[in-house]
This record gives structure tokens, sequence and C-alpha cells, in this order.
């Protein structure tokens, strides 16, 4: 059969059981777009390439599923390049397709003409230049294996406007055949029967999981772990939700701000069990005295993650989810233990709290979302000092709930991501929490909310600052706010030239109907929380420290 | 320490330059690369040398292998094997220095291959050591241009590292 590469890359799309493309049109897109104009394939038109990238990822973090995200040439392209790293950073499966210059044109600085596939070569999982459409079909279907396998993370299909307008013939791809990509799925006999000794002879065992476990869709082997062991869960950013916050073996999240009784069991445990975490330093501090008496197992699909950047006692690379059923088979369960005593006291003594002020306190909006959703809630952020109090004061319960820009920190990330999100999971409720800053890195995919009747709800926790690198000016610079200081437009008003219902809360009393409002409403919603501007996020462990010397 | 890394990938578009950006990203030293296809049209052999201590060099190998075209890499460093360079020296030689030359390459079992009006370009095989000694003694001549071509190696005996026409590792 005659097909043109538009038509089989459509085809090919379809044939992925792609649903859903978060796109932006162009010149060399043209084939493109017309083929999608009569194809069952849902396409979102988002008002700029970087909110299409950022909402397939958050569409892909959501539903587990691949993202895929379509730009033109050029500028639609380069546009999509923070999108492409932040998936690569935080191992999101993302399809990226970009449309190109005609093959006669490449490397003639042509017009709308980018490298991009160069200039993602670093933040690709892989990606191909597609020069013949006959090829198409394979290409699309290795592109969706190696996303979504192993460890996932973008690939990119840069598409010549030639390529896509010439015929060729469309055979069904076979299987894949990718020599040199072949990822480890379960783990040595032999590292899973040392993984069982050592945590025998251990005493104070920590387990350290991290996004892996979502990725694997291994929360509840994770729970069963923990549960035989009666080992506590620290969990890293993106660990949150892949164990459920209020289990009483939770510790909450771990690192630069995570809960003090987190920081203190990795100081004293002497077993630390990773899963599916890499080690970020962020979560370690300083590594000389990260986890000093501890023995490190590290269970990780990535070989290349495990000795990265600490020295591991017993490396198993593999699968989590396989690796931890097969452990949770050879494991003694333990009745009690003078550890979680000592780590409940260390709760009691150190609990996550905050100060009263005069002001609306940002911390109070977090866990009053959290009451009123029930925990229930997909929760994206945007990064900051907001990112920061939703991750310590939502107690995440289930894997999937919290998107956020982990590895990448990428402001603008939420409401684009709340938008993906919320087309991937149409019944669920979405909240983006974002902070002043951030909301305008991508304000305008409001407009994208509104047209689809997306009902999602951005909760701005405005403090008139850059909160976070202010926290850090107060910190660390004596007080100098050098250009963190923010003179904001009006939130409301900007929502309802959108066409979405805005909200502004200043005191206390009004938070809870507000939240209340935005949830009963099946419009977007965005509410303005003015909150107390020198609100700090703590505990901190100032950067490069030691995770036990914590400030606040 | 050095180690000499036996690297099969696919010959793909682009593949020298994952290779080379993914080196230079992560801050591993190249000391020498050299690339070229293997009996296999569709897979090319890259003979990397590369600086580095035990982490370093697992750091390289684990990055190099989750590069998709990336089919097998093998440090070859200590096992037994021949490796090679290619040099190409361009050196002055006048009506008085000629001989001379043409004794040093004698000795060194290389070859001239061009003869210039003041010139001689002579072409050397060897290990590194022999290129560098030949280099060495070429030098007081005056070298106008010289170019080597980066070690190639291969593994000495029965053992290969290679893979069959399925992508299969050989065994
Ligand atoms: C794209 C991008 N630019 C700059 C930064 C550096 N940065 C990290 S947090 C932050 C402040 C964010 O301010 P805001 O969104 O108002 O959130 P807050 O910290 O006040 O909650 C900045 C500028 C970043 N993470 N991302």
């Amino acid at each position: 059969m005659q097909l043109s590469g538009a038509e089989i890359l459509v085809k090919s799309l379809e044939a992925e059981g792609v649903e859903v493309i978060f796109g932006y049109p162009g010149g060399v897109l043209l084939p493109i777009y017309d083929v999608l104009y009569d194809s069952g394939i849902r396409h979102i038109l988002t008002r700029h390439e970087q909110g299409a990238a950022h909402a397939a990822d958050g569409y892909a973090r959501a539903t587990g599923r691949a993202g895929v995200c379509l730009a033109t040439s050029g500028p639609g392209a380069t546009n999509l390049v923070t999108g492409i790293a932040n998936a690569y950073m935080d191992s999101v499966p993302l399809v990226a397709l970009t449309g190109q210059v005609p093959s006669s044109l490449l490397g003639r600085d042509s017009f709308q003409e980018a490298d991009i596939t160069g200039i993602t070569l670093p933040i690709t999982k892989h990606s191909y230049l597609v020069g013949d459409p006959a090829e198409l079909a394979r290409i699309v279907k290795e592109a969706f294996y190696i996303a979504t396998t192993g460890r996932p993370g973008p690939v990119l299909i840069d598409l010549p406007r030639d390529v896509s307008g010439a015929k060729a013939d469309y055979k069904e791809p076979s299987e894949v055949n990718l020599p040199g990509y072949r990822p480890v799925l379960d783990g040595d006999e032999r590292q899973i029967g040392e993984t069982t000794r050592a945590i025998a002879q251990s005493h104070r065992p920590v387990i350290y999981a991290g996004g892996g476990v979502i990725t694997a869709g291994a929360h509840e082997e994770l729970r069963q772990l923990a549960e035989l062991l009666l080992a506590p869960v620290a969990t890293t950013l993106m660990g949150l939700g892949g164990f459920p916050g209020n289990h009483p073996l939770s510790l909450g999240m771990l690192g630069m701000h995570g809960t003090k009784y987190a920081n203190y069991a990795v100081c004293e445990c002497d077993l630390l069990i990773a899963v599916g975490a890499r080690f970020d330093d962020r979560v370690t501090g300083d590594l000389g005295c990260f986890a000093p008496m501890a023995k490190i197992i590290h269970i990780d699909i990535d070989p290349a993650e495990i000795g990265k950047n600490v020295r591991v006692d017993i490396p198993v690379r593999g699968d989590v989810k396989r690796v931890l059923t097969r452990l949770i088979a050879c494991l003694e369960p333990v009745i009690a233990s003078a550890w979680q005593e000592k780590i409940d006291n260390w709760k009691k003594e150190y609990p996550l709290a905050y100060g009263e002020g005069n002001g609306l306190k940002p911390q109070f909006i977090i866990e009053e979302i959290y009451r009123l959703t029930g925990g229930e809630a997909i929760i994206a952020t945007d990064v900051g000092q907001h990112q920061m109090w939703a991750a310590q004061y939502y107690r995440f319960e289930k894997p999937r709930t919290f998107i956020s820009s982990g590895g990448l920190g990428a402001m603008g990330y939420g409401m684009p991501a709340a938008i993906g999100a919320q087309i991937g999971c149409p019944d669920a409720l979405v909240f983006d929490i974002a902070g002043d800053g951030s909301i305008q890195m991508n304000i305008q995919e409001l407009t994208t909310a509104v047209n689809y009747g997306l009902p999602i709800n951005v909760a701005i926790l405005n403090n008139g600052f850059l909160g976070m690198v202010r926290q850090w000016q107060e910190l660390f610079y004596n007080r100098r706010y050098s250009q963190t200081e923010l003179k904001n437009p009006d939130f409301v008003k900007l929502a309802e030239a959108y066409g979405a219902e805005g909200i502004r809360v200043t005191e206390k009393a009004e938070v809870a109907p507000a939240i209340e409002r935005a949830i009963k409403s099946d419009k977007p919603v965005l509410i303005d929380f003015v909150v107390e501007r020198e609100e700090n996020v703590f505990p901190m462990v100032p950067p490069g420290g030691s995770l036990n010397k914590m400030l606040g | 320490m050095l180690h000499t890394l036996a690297v099969l990938v696919e010959n793909n578009p682009g593949v020298l330059a994952r290779v080379a950006g993914l080196f230079s990203r992560r801050g591993f030293n190249i000391d020498s690369l050299a690339v070229g296809r293997t009996d296999n049209s569709a897979i090319s052999r890259m003979t990397i040398v590369v600086e580095g201590d035990d982490l370093i060099l697992e750091q390289v190998t684990k990055q190099l292998h989750k590069l998709i075209d990336v089919i097998k890499i093998s440090d070859i460093t200590k096992d037994e094997y021949v490796d090679r360079e290619l040099v190409l020296i361009k050196v002055n030689a006048d009506a008085a220095t000629r001989g001379e030359i043409m004794q040093i390459v004698d000795i060194f079992r290389a070859h001239i291959v061009d003869i210039g009006h003041k010139t001689l370009t002579i072409e050397a095989t060897g290990d590194e050591g022999k290129i560098n000694a030949i280099e060495q003694a070429l030098r007081p001549f005056g070298i106008r241009e010289l170019a080597r071509t980066g070690k190639i190696a291969m593994l000495r005996g029965f053992k290969a590292s290679s893979v069959n026409n399925n992508g299969k590792e050989d065994v």
C-alpha cells in the first residue's frame, strides 16, 4: 500500500495506541496536520510548544503511557527543548515529533532550520532524523519501545518536510530488533541472595525510594517489603506517592527539604535499601556524611546509576517490581524493632511544623487542599517554595498523583503538566500548585484549559517574590534581595480575561470556601492566595551540608 | 591509567557524535579514537583509548551501554591483544639528509610513500611506542606535517570482541 510519510506517521501512532497529541503547527508540518485533520487521534493545541512538551510529560506521568508532542522546525523544535530535558531528567516516556526543513536544504542554515537532533543529543534517550518514509513505521515503533521500556525517557523523531510528503510502501513493522538495547529486567540471583543476607543482619534498615518505584508500578511491593521488615520508608521528591504518606512506616521526604526524622534515620541506619533512586545531590547533601554507618543496597534498572554517586555494597540491577517481588518471597517477617521505636520518638520530637503568623501561611493552604480533596487529587506543581510545601504537607497516598519537575526543576512546568494530567485522567480532580513567578512562565496555557473545558484548579501561593531564591538570599546573602521581588499582574483579572474563574484569597477563613468552589466548578479556576511574603521552607539542609545538620 | 575499549556500534548516522558527545559531557578524557566499519557493513568498530581509574572506566562503559546504537563494549586492556597505529609523516629532506632519513625508515621498517622536491613522506605502522619513536627520530630534520590514525586493537588468539550477523554476541 502506498502512503505518504505523514500518513504512515499517523497510522503508526494509531498502531501504538496514541490517543492524544499535544502540538503546535507550522510550515513543514502542513502534510502531517492535513492527515491529523481526519484522524481519530485527538490533538490538543497549546499556546506554546513548551506547553505542549510539558503537557505530554504530565499526561505520561499521570497515566504511565507515553506522551506525544509535535512541533514545527526551528523555533517550534527549540521551544520543546526544556520539556524534553525535563522528561529526560525525570525518566518520563515522551515521544517528541518535530518537523524539519526538506532534506535537500539541511545543513544550509535554511529558513527555520535548527539541528534539533544535535541540540537534544544530551537530553534524549535516543533520536532519529528520518531519511526515508519507508523507514518511518519501524522508527515510530522503535521510538515508543525505547521511550517506554527499561528506564523510560524522551525519544525525538525529526521529520524533514519531503519525508512527510513523499510516498512509500507501507508495511506493518516487524518486532523491534535493537541489538544494542536489551534492558536487564530480572535481578541477578546472587545479588538478591546477598541482599536477603544483608537485610537479615541489619537492625536499623531504611528504605530510600525514588521515582523508579512509581515507574515500575512497584508501590504495592514496596509496601509489602516495608511491612515485612518494619523498615521505615523515606521517599525522594520523585518517589512521593510511591509509598502511602500516612502509613506508620512513612518518613515522608528525605534530603534538602526532607523531614528531620527521615534525615536522622538515614544518618543512623545500618542498612540503606535504595529502590529506583539515584542519589541526587539534593537528596544526599555532603556525600562524605551520607548514611555513614550503612551498608548500601541499590536496586535500579539503569546499571549506570549504580555506583555513579556513592559506593554501593550490593548492586542489584533489574526492574524494581520484579526484584522486590523476588526479595519479598525470600524474607522472614520482622516482629518488632527498637529501631521503629526510636523513629517514632523522632517523629514525635521533630514533626513537620510551621509557626502561626498574622498573614496567610502557605503550608496551611496545602493542608487545606489536602483535607478538602481527601488526598485524592492529582497535584502538579511548579518549582520553588510552593513545590516543597506541596511535597511536605500533601500526604500523597497513591502513585502518579504528584507531578513535579524534579531533576530539571523547570519553572513553568505546573500548569501545562496539570493540563496533560487532566486530559489523561478526565475524571480526576487536578490541582496545579504554583508560585507567582512560575505561573507566569506558561500562563498562556490557561487558554488551552479554557478551550478544552478542562476543570483544572490553579492555586497560586502568591508571596510577591521568587520565594525560593529570596530564601537563599535571606539565609546566605544577608537579605540582599537582588531581583527577586515581583510586581505582578492582577491574577484574578488575568484568569477572567482568559475565560477562567478567578478568586482572590487573603484571609484564613476564605481558604476552604475558595478551594471548595474550585473543586465544584467545571471550569478552570485560578485562586490567588496572597500569602505571607517571607515564609521559609524548613527544615533545610544547606547545599552541600550534612543531612543531620538542618536549619529550622 | 589508559584503557583500550573495543566498541561495536550500529553504523547509523550520528553515532560518532553520540559517542563523542557522551565523553565530553560526562568529563571523560579520550586519548584516541579510531572508527571504521567491520566485516558487517551495518556495524562499525571504535577503538577508544580512555584515561581513568577503574571507577571512571565503569561509568564510561555503563554510560556507553546506554546509547542505543552501542552493541558491545570490551575493555581489552587486561587481556593479551595486538594494537597498531598508522602514521604519515612529511619531513624536510634535502640531498644532505635524505640518506640518513632513509636509514631511519629502514630501521623502523617504515616506507617512503611520496618524494617531493624538499620533502619525504613516510608511512609507518606499529604500536604506540614505535610510532612515538619514529616521530622522535625524524623530529630533528623538521616535521612539516604529521597525521596519526589513533590506535586500533584486537584480542590475540581465539577470543573475539565481535557480534554475528543477527547482532547477537559471539561466544
Ligand atoms: C526556568 C527556571 N528559571 C529559573 C529557576 C530558578 N528558580 C528556582 S525557584 C525560583 C523561584 C520561583 O518563584 P515562584 O514561582 O514565585 O515560587 P516560590 O518559590 O515563591 O514558591 C527560581 C527563580 C528555575 N528553577 N527555573
